[in-house]
């Protein structure tokens, strides 16, 4: 089972947390996508859960406080809502956000063309490659 | 199940196990059998590519973010032909005097560790990167603290052929680190040690090894194992555990070893530690270059934190700093002129963190910030800040900061910040390097787990020689240390040769 059962509530935490993702077009989200299965793959099946369960949680606690899903917000709302997540006093949903925001980064920044776009072009090279 | 036999086991390939290896494969030519098994891959030279994710799942435990019982640190240690002797940058750093005194223990002297360190030093090409080959992250740390007045040292590193590709925390792709996976495993191998990689031991018995070899999975990088898959009984006159300070203490554990031995697992230090992004209002050399030059130090006693510089990957540097959204990602997109920091909290050996076992067997590190790391990790983050802005940021990400991002002009403001700062964990991204403790040295089982030279107390036949033996934190980096550790135990063994493999085959 992937990650995001639902595709717009994965991006838009995904783009709420980078906001570049935004701008991604097809091949950018299935390589992003690709990145993060490829990361999740060996590890154990109680942490896909638990961040499947977070991702579903985004989505409709803020019906509680915006009367609208998280996917129908505003993006300072939303971001809003990742800030409380992350500011919450309770350990557990803080440490399932920063999990959610690690493999998120991952699947953004670990694509060789994201890294191209922020200018890092390290090489085996090294001085070398430099000129 | 297959059954083998040998006269020395050696779990881990790292820079105990490889060093045991080395120092113990002389007494090959007497016919003595002895076997390296390392639960990670052997990778060949053109297998390092470089590219983050990849070379992170490939050579790390849990591809770098091992996590710790409660989820709010992370640990990164290798899991490869050469532990995490492949993945370090290859500082090279003697046994601090006064925290050998302080370890005080009976038999264990800082002369004999600073002996044998130099001796791995020199076998490793242990020397200070010439001026030429230092690239401006790290040029611009040494203004920075030079004009702040700080005590700026350089770290000498074990390259050869170094050509900066800044890669050495995702294994060398140029092979220029001398790690154990270039010099003492090779060398052991050719006196005859044997090495199985892709072999996980799953429990110590009385002088045997219950081991599991898997397959090479499809698409994943290394040579297969020498051995075919499945699971096979290795019995050994001596067993040397090298593991590391995560896996050797829950292997003693799940083997039900610990019974006799109340300290085991207990005493585990790290260095939690984190990064601070200064940016510049040009690009600087950074990702070209050894990304680690220089530190400071003249804090660790009173303010229990260490400062180096580092230079980290996309995801890494993004996973490092705090917060998400646009202010993250205005550093990120800065990425050709920003400096970096790495600052190393130093802990202590207290009554509750430690290395466990989950019902599976698997290792759990209960692990819980002292209020001096808190305060050494703060401390750092501010000490770094004023280095960044002495050496021309013009902004900085702090991590504790209410607003992570400081701009030059509130630079006079950081005391003021500091008393504010905020550290909270499952929110605050620390990440720890070099894990340490867990089966400590000392007089016996109820303030230890081994000797002075690593032998398991009350087990004549089981060693340990890691960064495990630490019975507190060695504050800097540990790899020569653990050599040291590791050529003592080694000594031990080929000392009590005659004794210990008595009735040999």
């Amino acid at each position: 089972m992937p990650l995001d059962p639902d595709p717009a509530v994965f991006r838009a935490v995904v783009s709420t947390i980078v906001p570049e993702a935004a701008a991604l077009d097809g091949q950018g989200w299935q390589d992003l996508r690709q990145t993060i299965e490829a990361l999740l793959r060996d590890r154990p099946e109680s942490l896909k859960r638990q961040l499947r369960m977070f991702l579903r949680a985004i989505e409709w606690l803020p019906v509680i406080r915006y009367g609208r899903p998280f996917t129908r917000l505003q993006p300072h709302a939303r971001a809003h809502v990742l800030a409380h997540l992350q500011n919450d006093r309770i350990r557990k949903i803080r440490v399932g956000f920063w999990g959610l925001r690690t493999i998120v980064l991952a699947g953004y920044y670990g694509r060789p063309s994201a890294a191209q776009a922020i200018g890092y072009a390290a090489s085996a090279r090294g001085w070398e490659a430099r000129g | 199940m297959k059954r083998v036999g040998y006269d020395i086991a050696i779990v881990g390939s790292g820079a105990g196990g490889g060093t045991v290896a080395q120092e113990l494969s002389t007494l090959c030519r007497q016919g003595v059998r002895i076997a390296v098994l390392e639960k990670g891959p052997r990778l060949r030279d053109d297998e390092f590519t470089g590219r983050e994710l990849e070379m992170a799942g490939a050579l790390y435990e849990d591809g770098g973010g091992f996590l710790t019982a409660d989820g709010t640190m992370t640990i990164a240690f290798g899991c490869a032909y050469g532990g995490s002797t492949v993945v370090y940058t290859g500082t090279s750093m003697l046994p601090p005097e006064r925290v050998i005194r302080r370890w005080d223990v009976p038999g264990l002297t800082h002369a004999d560790l600073d002996c044998r360190a130099r001796k791995f030093m020199a076998e490793n090409n242990a020397h200070f990167v010439e001026d030429g080959l230092i690239n401006e992250n790290n040029k611009l740390f040494v203004e920075g603290c030079r004009r702040l007045s700080y005590d700026v040292q350089q770290f000498p590193v074990n390259v050869k052929g170094c050509r900066g590709s800044s890669l050495c925390n995702l294994g060398c792709p140029n092979q220029a680190k001398q790690g154990t996976d270039r010099v003492q495993l090779p060398h052991a191998e050719r006196n005859g040690v044997e090495v199985v990689t892709r072999c996980q031991v799953l429990t110590v018995g009385e002088k045997s090894l219950a081991v599991r070899v898997t397959a090479k999975p499809a698409g994943g990088k290394g040579d297969p194992s020498p051995w075919e898959p499945g699971d096979y009984q290795i019995d050994a006159k001596v067993i040397v555990l090298c593991a590391g300070a995560v896996n050797t203490p829950a292997l003693l554990l799940r083997s039900g070893i610990g019974r006799n031995l109340p300290r085991l697992g207990y005493g585990f230090t790290s260095h939690p530690a984190f990064i601070i992004v200064g940016e510049h209002a040009r690009p600087i050399v950074n990702f070209v270059g050894h990304p680690k030059s220089y530190y400071v130090d003249q804090f660790a006693e009173a303010e229990h934190f260490v400062l180096e510089t580092c230079m980290y990957f996309p995801f890494i540097t993004a996973k490092s700093m705090a917060g998400f959204g646009a202010p993250h990602s205005a550093f990120m997109r800065a990425f050709p002129r920003l400096q970096m920091i790495l600052v190393l909290a130093c802990d202590e050996a207290d009554g509750y963190n430690r290395v466990a076992i989950d019902k599976a067997g698997r290792p759990v590190v209960h692990y819980r910030f002292q209020h001096e790391a808190i305060r050494g990790l703060i401390r750092g983050a501010v000490t770094s800040a004023k280095i960044l802005f002495a050496a021309g940021a013009v902004r900085v990400h702090m991590p504790v900061a209410r607003d992570t991002t400081i701009e030059a002009r509130d630079a006079v403001h950081l005391e003021e910040i500091a008393a504010a700062a905020e550290f909270t964990p499952g929110k605050t991204p620390v990440s720890a390097a070099h894990p340490q403790g867990g089966c400590g040295m000392g007089s016996g089982p109820s303030d230890s787990v081994t000797d002075s030279c690593g032998r398991v107390h009350g087990l004549p036949w089981l060693y340990v020689a890691d960064a495990s033996l630490f019975p507190n934190s060695l504050e800097i980096n540990p790899y020569v240390t653990i050599m040291a550790l590791a050529d003592r135990v080694a000594q031990r063994i080929r000392d009590e040769a005659p004794a210990l493999l008595r009735g040999r085959s």
